[in-house]
């Protein structure tokens, strides 16, 4: 078990500095002197665009040797310090980021955890059950092609803007000031609801798809067939094969989580909610090229911890990287 | 002459390969098995035209791929005609409509059609060829190539791809249709290397295999020639797969404004709608076509796979 996390912890620790140092590297590799830019605005004198182009140079860091400036922007990472925002000073980077922060969980992780369990549920029911089959999957395939992009502007306009259900834009009322009271909390739900059902439905006929496949797969095993041979229930067998076929399905969200952490950024621009996703947007907009470098550190650091979470759940569902990771590799 | 691998029992590695489908979560991959290359092809003539999904799927989606070749034809107006009438509902004059510039949205979605199938068709192609080269390279040679390919499978993996391409476009404004698809490739091969890797892994030490390295053939024409045709039906699906993801990705990218510039796609479509507030005005011509073609389209694709599946494995075939 050891061999297995070390392995991983090595994987996250060289994925979160190709993260960094593609973050870093972006700009510096792309045409064009960032400096060279800002000035054109101006109308100068040569001798002070020659000075206000060393005073700039010298307070954005970028007089200092390339390997210098790296070394700098690592230490700004790890010491938590990505600058000043260019969109709205004077709020640092980070606060901005833990501002928006708990919106995005708060969509994410119920989104994702509902739709993982309640479509391998719902897959596994339809494996080999004519009628249940016969439903799921149809209507599986079609939510698995559906492009999120609509997804998010046809349930808005049917439950908000025809059936007026749910509001369909912003975090919260405009009206409100942002509070433990029990009518700010109310409208957080509810402007939360329809950005989360569109999460939770896009990836809910993937996961039934794959867990129907998996389990008739392995209700067709050798072991399965055993198991009927000594007389197990076929709910019995049924249940075993659930948990073996939940091992691919759970390395595949592993798969899943990048794409779907970033993925948001759809969501809360088409919903115009406020979490990092409508941050990302507002960093574009305002060509506010620090936030954006900030944000993207944040996101690859929550794609790690998610799949170190699934590594965890891994080892505690599958009881092979328990003993066999310990002895030989696979 | 190979041996078929069909018969054998499957390996619990070919469990292991079943990893969904970026951008189509869950993976839409049923069980392949090595069916292949000592097969007959009639064969699979014969089980083709007998399968329902298989020749429904194909069937529209051959009628898509119809429609974006001829169907810009008959437009009466081009993507740059501004007509003079905008936000028209459907009716005999504008067939699908108008946007809020005037523009005829038959031109812009047939147009747009064409888009994601390009975008769609590029990704696959780069994804399935990175994807293979490195599966089997990590497959075949083992040992520490295999475990560097796989740390970088894994790194890659956890780079979130959108956010990048943001980064990426937030420096580079203007970026062509190669891009896009080029960019969606070199992001989405991971779980085809993977699966590669894996089933290179199962199949490299059977006896043909040995047959062939004994004869002294090179590795390459052994991967070609002896591996990878009895994985053909696997890596047929897969790039079926990618297809469809491709241009689903695309739709997101293009959605955000991160799609190649001053270029009409489906995306772009419900971006605009978007922005300009359809949804409050209740202009569904705007934003619901774009969305139910795409979904269609892929919806083919998908169908059409599971329909090749079971033509492919004979143990999925209905009982």
């Amino acid at each position: 078990m050891r061999r297995y996390l070390v392995r991983k912890l090595i994987t996250y620790l060289l994925a979160f500095f190709v993260g960094v140092t593609i973050d870093w590297g972006i700009p510096h590799l792309m045409p064009g002197d960032p400096i060279q830019g800002l000035l054109s605005k101006f109308t100068l004198s040569s001798s002070s665009y020659a000075a206000l182009y060393k005073s700039f140079a010298q307070s954005f860091g970028l007089n200092v040797p390339l390997w210098q400036q790296y070394l700098d922007f690592w230490k700004g990472v790890l010491t938590g310090d990505m600058g000043i925002s260019i969109w709205a000073p004077p709020a640092k980077v980070t606060t901005l980021v833990f501002q928006a922060m708990p919106y995005t969980l708060a969509l994410l992780i119920p989104a994702i955890t509902l739709s993982y369990v309640l479509g391998n549920r719902l897959g596994a029911a339809a494996a080999r059950r004519k009628v249940l089959d016969n439903t799921v999957l149809p209507l599986g395939y079609i939510f698995q092609a559906i492009p999120y992009p609509w997804l998010a502007l046809v349930v808005p306009y049917l439950l908000g803007v025809v059936w007026h259900l749910f509001p369909i834009s912003g975090g919260y009322a405009e009206t409100l000031l942002p509070s433990w009271s029990w009518t700010f909390i109310s409208s957080l739900l509810d402007h939360w609801f329809l950005p989360f059902l569109t999460v939770f439905l896009v990836s809910l006929g993937g996961w039934a798809i794959g867990m129907r496949n998996l389990v008739i797969y392995e209700l067709e095993n050798d072991s399965s067939r055993y198991l009927r041979a000594l007389g197990a229930s076929e709910g019995v067998v049924r249940r075993y094969a659930y948990r073996n076929a939940s091992l691919p399905q759970l390395s595949g969200l592993a798969l899943q989580l990048g794409v779907v952490i970033g993925g948001n950024i759809v969501t809360e621009i088409a919903f115009n909610y406020p979490g990092l996703g409508h941050l990302i947007y507002q960093a574009i907009t305002n060509q506010d090229y620090f936030l954006l470098q900030g944000i993207f550190i944040f996101i690859v650091i929550a794609v790690l911890i998610a799949n170190f979470v699934i590594d965890l759940v891994y080892l505690s569902v599958d009881p092979r990287t328990r003993l066999s990771m310990q002895g030989a590799p696979a | 002459m190979s041996e078929p691998v069909s018969g054998t029992p499957q390996t619990p590695d070919l469990v292991e390969t079943l990893e969904p489908l970026a951008g189509l979560p869950g993976g839409a991959i049923g069980i392949a098995g090595g069916a292949g290359a000592g097969r007959k092809g009639s064969d699979f003539i014969h089980y083709g035209l007998r399968n329902k999904k298989l020749v429904f799927g194909l069937g529209v989606e051959i009628l898509f791929v119809l429609f974006a070749i001829f169907g810009p034809m008959f437009a009466k107006y081009s993507v740059t005609d501004f007509t003079g009438t905008s936000l028209a509902s459907p009716g005999s004059k504008f067939w699908l409509g108008t946007d809020n510039l005037g523009r005829d949205l038959y031109a812009l979605l047939s147009n747009g059609l064409r888009e994601s199938y390009l975008v769609g068709a590029l990704g696959a192609l780069c994804a399935s060829v990175v994807g293979m080269a490195l599966g089997f390279v990590a497959g075949w040679r083992g040992g520490i190539v295999d475990e560097a390919l796989q740390l970088f499978t894994n790194i890659i993996v956890m780079i979130p791809s959108l956010v990048l391409l943001i980064v990426i476009g937030s420096y580079l404004p203007n970026k062509s249709v190669l891009f896009e698809g080029v960019f969606i490739g070199l992001t989405t091969w991971p779980w085809v290397a993977r699966a590669v890797r894996a089933q290179t892994f199962s199949l490299r030490s059977r006896e043909f295999v040995d047959l062939a390295r004994l004869s002294g053939k090179r590795p390459v024409s052994i991967i070609l020639k002896d591996i990878a045709p009895n994985m053909a039906s696997y890596l047929f699906l897969v790039i079926i797969l990618l297809f469809g993801s491709s241009m689903l990705i695309a739709a997101s990218y293009d959605f955000l404004g991160q799609g190649p510039s001053n270029v009409v796609s489906l995306g772009t479509v419900m971006n605009q709608a978007q922005t300009n507030a359809a949804l409050q005005y209740h202009q569904w011509w705007w934003f619901v076509p774009p969305g139910v073609l795409l979904t269609a389209m892929v919806a083919a694709l998908l169908v059409a796979n599971v329909g090749l599946d079971e033509v492919f494995n004979p143990k999925l075939r209905e009982q």
